[in-house]
């Protein structure tokens, strides 16, 4: 059976010969154009006078549009309706794009989009979140408010408090491949967009209201991503929009590359936050009751901010049961990009959230950390003990009203703390700080329990088509995009085992909408899950019809043929799968199917914040020793060793460099990766010079992951888990070994920010000190 | 815009053209040779996607002129599949799954060749320092670091 098996990237033959094909190497007619978009130099105020005679002089400009010149508003936005492709007169952010060049080429569009004489008025942005707060500048009309049982009661009847704030930064996606998109006119005003992104539905969509075409009228085409991270769920929209636009217009084709200060400039980042807490607890550092306060800086659009605000909120707990809690969600517009998706969604603020409680609680009872943690854990899933009919089994609620039933991070963090010797070395960690007075240890083991599932309830669905050929060669297309997280590779598999072939004997084919309409962006770790059930449905179609067929030939029962080893087995018949396929075809049996599939169980209503946004949970463990320099700041990782849940892997290999990846991404995000805007609202880190993402020598030097080997206890495909997003949050272990080593340098609370450049852990150091 | 007729010999052939000054190598690559293998990342020396070869030596595509490579030989990641030069290497990379969005692949290839074919010792942390030029997003490095160490233990050669 091809499920579970280690199997390489379906393209990773292409990749290493230079093959593989993206969107900017796709062969294009030569009478294409290519784009450039002039952006706004300003954050906030009126443009007065756009002089863009340069601009339509320059060296093989070809046209030149403003928002006046566009068939309609051409809006971008995945929401709210509220993102025109070109601003008008009224400027919301710096880099927003103000007019759009077409050339003969990509450097002589940018080259002339320099040109433009812009005038501007001026006037006072809202940059920061105190900015947001003092004008009352949000999205939605005030704050969301979550709670469960009396949380002010609670912390005012404990034993011990305590309080603080962490201020949290985004972070740019930095995919290799940067934003991307082409259209090409078809007959009759059809429009073929190829576009480097993880919704083609969307882009469809979008292109089809910018242009005044119904979706049938428009077709997209997505093969692979050179990465996506979230950055390519609506960021895309601009630039395919645009293309379609000088496309229809001009009746050439267009390709529009955002360079890579661009992509930083126009495009959103993650979430920036500031989390306030407060928190009551016992003496073992149980907490009694929590109020938490998140408040993240959305930028100029709503995009998706109200569900990564709403994520946050659900991760607020992270792995602890809070017997009484308030959560209060600031959702605040300023004039800065605006804020997307990014793997974790809001999930990985809020969970930094309540683990700087953890470890806050843990500093003031003088208590390790992990002891705290454990003590707060959600009681462990068990089979449920049933006597004379009643359940003895005590229910353990979220926040928002979800029993946790397969709680398994007590088995996990046991194991875990087991491998990498923790106690142990904790007590090293402790010895070595007492001789070392510059260079301190740190270490710190965080878990991670992340809902799997949209929280848009009707995103949890997806279509797929499979064909099986007369030959016994089978093609296969679904909804999901691939952005190397090798979701292609785990479908195909899922085929394969389903007809009982080789892998090699299913065709893997771009997304298309065109093949499959109506789909949801890859996004929420839910690409395999939803796929692979609905391809799985649709294969399960055609076995059935083929079995059907064979059986009734020979006076067989359809349900004892057996697909396996790339036979039909139908009794004491044995066919190869491509003559049982051409006795189908003979036999005149429908080989085509489409495949549907919807997540089970979900009942969410997000204005109160109540019911089963999820359908289960994957759970992690990381630890993590680093060493710091406490007069310069500067630190390293020493050894990270990981424990990770993706219940019945589809495939281990795929699912192990997830895992190593997306640590990587999540300590970036909580280490280097620092975005700074000035005061008047300029990114200043806007390409890699200025913004440091993890290099090669960056990553631990001992790296130990290991897969926690467990069947998903919902009925998910092939019991497997979801991968994408749950493993960025091991990076929490970093950042609070990082604290732990502060902590070593005096008695204070380190009260660390993040991301934890050398300048904050020195801050940190001085605090600690007194 | 001056331009320059210059002529550089991408993997064996040798191409004449008529460039603008501006031009950049691996800009050179992918529109005048068609080979689309080397990748534009940053576009400004740091990431490392636009590795290829420039008389034997890795050089960033995007911080060389075309005009500067101008009677040079260039091998880039499809020219070396085609010769079979650091088959070994590619193969790791299949195996260990060293790429997932496969967009550094061919910069990182460039760098690890150098690295396995100037003698470099299996040692991760030389590897490491090594490769830090090249940014992967995706794989975290650790199969990177893995496939390089593989093709080293187990014999001779790239
Ligand atoms: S594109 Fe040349 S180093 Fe990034
Ligand atoms: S595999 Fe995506 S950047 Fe390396």
């Amino acid at each position: 059976m091809s499920v579970a098996k280690p199997l390489p990237h379906d393209a990773a033959r292409l990749h290493v010969t230079g093959a593989a094909r993206y969107v900017d190497d796709i062969p294009l007619p030569a009478n294409t154009l290519h784009l450039a978009f002039g952006l706004s130099q300003i954050a906030a105020g009126t443009v007065t006078a756009l002089d863009l005679n340069a601009v339509r002089r320059a060296p093989g400009v070809q046209g030149v549009w403003t928002a006046a010149d566009l068939p309609s508003d051409c809006d971008c936005s995945p929401s709210a309706h509220d993102e025109p492709l070109l601003a008008g007169d009224t400027i919301l952010y710096l880099g927003q794009p103000l007019f759009l060049v077409a050339a003969t080429c990509h450097l002589a569009a940018r080259h002339a989009a320099a040109r433009a004489l812009v005038t501007y008025e001026e006037t006072d942005a809202i940059l920061t979140i105190d900015d947001a707060l003092a004008a009352e500048s949000r999205f939605e009309d005030g704050p969301v408010v979550w709670s469960r049982g009396d949380a002010e009661a609670a912390i005012a009847d404990a034993p011990h408090r305590v309080n603080g704030v962490i201020e949290m930064g985004g972070q740019e996606h930095f995919y290799l491949e940067g934003q991307t998109a082409a259209a090409l006119p078809q007959e009759g005003g059809d429009m073929l967009v190829h576009a480097s992104t993880q919704h083609p539905t969307e882009i469809q969509h979008k292109v089809a209201d910018a242009l005044g075409l119904p979706m049938h009228a428009v077709r997209v085409e997505t093969r692979r991503m050179g990465g996506g991270f979230g950055g390519k769920e609506s960021q895309g929209n601009a630039l395919a929009i645009a293309c379609a636009v000088v496309a229809q217009a001009t009746g050439r084709p267009a390709k529009m590359r955002y360079d890579r200060d661009d992509d930083f400039l126009i495009t959103g980042k993650r979430h920036d936050f500031r989390i306030a807490y407060r928190a009551g607890f016992d003496d073992a550092g149980r907490v009694l009751g929590v109020d938490i306060v998140q408040m993240a800086r959305c930028g100029w659009a709503q995009d998706l901010s109200l569900p990564v605000c709403d994520r946050a909120m659900l991760h607020a707990d992270n792995a602890y049961h809070l017997p009484a809690v308030r959560l209060e969600s600031h959702r605040l517009r300023t004039n800065t990009q605006s804020a997307t998706a990014f793997r974790g969604f809001g999930g990985p603020q809020g969970m930094l959230g309540i683990e700087r409680v953890m470890d806050h609680i843990a500093h003031s009872l003088g208590r390790d950390p992990l002891e705290v943690r454990r003590a707060n854990y959600y009681a462990a899933a068990r089979v449920e003990r049933v006597e004379g009919g009643i359940s003895t089994k005590k229910k353990q609620l979220t926040p928002y009203g979800m029993e946790v039933s397969d709680f398994i991070l007590h088995e996990m963090t046991e194991a875990l703390a087991d491998r990498c010797d923790y106690a142990a070395r904790r007590a090293r960690v402790a010895e070595w700080n007492a001789a070392h007075p510059v260079l301190k240890r740190g270490i710190a083991l965080t878990p991670v329990k992340f809902g799997i599932s949209f929280t848009l309830t009707h995103l949890n669905q997806a279509g797929a088509l499979v064909h099986v050929y007369q030959d016994g060669s089978i093609a296969m297309n679904h909804g999901g995009t691939e952005m190397g997280q090798g979701l292609f590779q785990k479908v195909a598999q899922v085929a394969a085992a389903s007809f009982g072939v080789e892998i090699g004997v299913v065709k893997i084919t771009a997304t298309d909408t065109a093949k499959v309409p109506n789909t949801s962006a890859t996004a929420a770790s839910s690409g395999s899950d939803l796929n692979g059930m609905a391809v799985k449905a649709a294969c399960d179609t055609i076995r059935a019809r083929m079995a059907a067929h064979l059986a009734a030939e020979r006076q067989a029962d359809p349900g004892a043929v057996q697909f396996e080893d790339g036979r039909v087995v139908i009794g004491s018949d044995v066919l190869s799968f491509a003559e049982a396929a051409q006795a189908c075809y003979q036999g005149r049996v429908s080989l085509s199917a489409t495949g549907f599939y919807k997540t089970p169980k979900l009942s969410w209503d997000r204005k109160r914040g109540a019911g089963r946004p999820f359908l289960y949970f994957a759970y992690g463990a990381a630890c993590s020793e680093v060493v710091l320099d406490t007069l310069t700041g500067e630190n390293r990782i020493l050894a990270t060793h990981i424990l990770h849940d993706c219940g019945r892997s589809l495939n281990p290999a795929l699912d192990m460099g997830q895992i190593e990846g997306g640590f990587v991404q999540g300590a970036g995000w909580l280490t280097t990766e620092e975005l700074v805007w000035d005061a008047r609202g300029r990114l200043r880190t806007h390409a890699p010079s200025t913004y440091k993402i993890p290099a090669c020598s960056d990553r631990p030097q001992v790296f130990d992951v290991m897969l926690w080997d467990a069947e998903n206890r919902e009925e998910t495909i092939y019991r497997s888990k979801a991968v994408g997003e749950p493993p960025f949050m091991l990076g929490m272990s970093v950042f609070h070994a990082l604290s732990d080593a502060v902590a070593a340098c005096g008695p204070g609370y380190p009260a660390l920010d993040a991301p934890a450049t050398p300048e904050r852990l020195l801050a940190a150091v001085r605090r600690v000190r007194g | 815009m001056t331009t320059h007729d210059i002529t550089i010999t991408i993997n064996g052939e040798a191409i004449t053209a008529t460039v603008p000054a501006r031009r950049n190598l691996v800009d050179f690559i992918r529109q005048e040779a068609g080979l689309t293998g080397s990748h534009v990342g940053c576009e400004h020396g740091v990431c490392g996607a636009c590795t290829v070869e420039v008389n034997g030596t890795p050089v960033r595509g995007c911080l060389m002129l075309a005009v500067q490579a101008d009677g040079a030989h260039v091998t880039t990641v499809e020219g070396l599949a085609d010769t079979g030069r650091g088959h070994r290497l590619r193969a790791a990379f299949q195996t260990h799954n060293a790429l997932q969005c496969g967009f550094c692949t061919p910069g990182m290839l460039a760098s690890a060749l150098e690295y396995v074919e100037g003698g470099g010792t299996a040692d991760r942390t030389a590897i490491r320092e090594h490769i830090s030029g090249n940014y992967c997003r995706c794989t975290g490095y650790q199969a990177i670091v893995d496939a390089i160490v593989e093709v080293i233990e187990t014999g001779e050669g790239a």
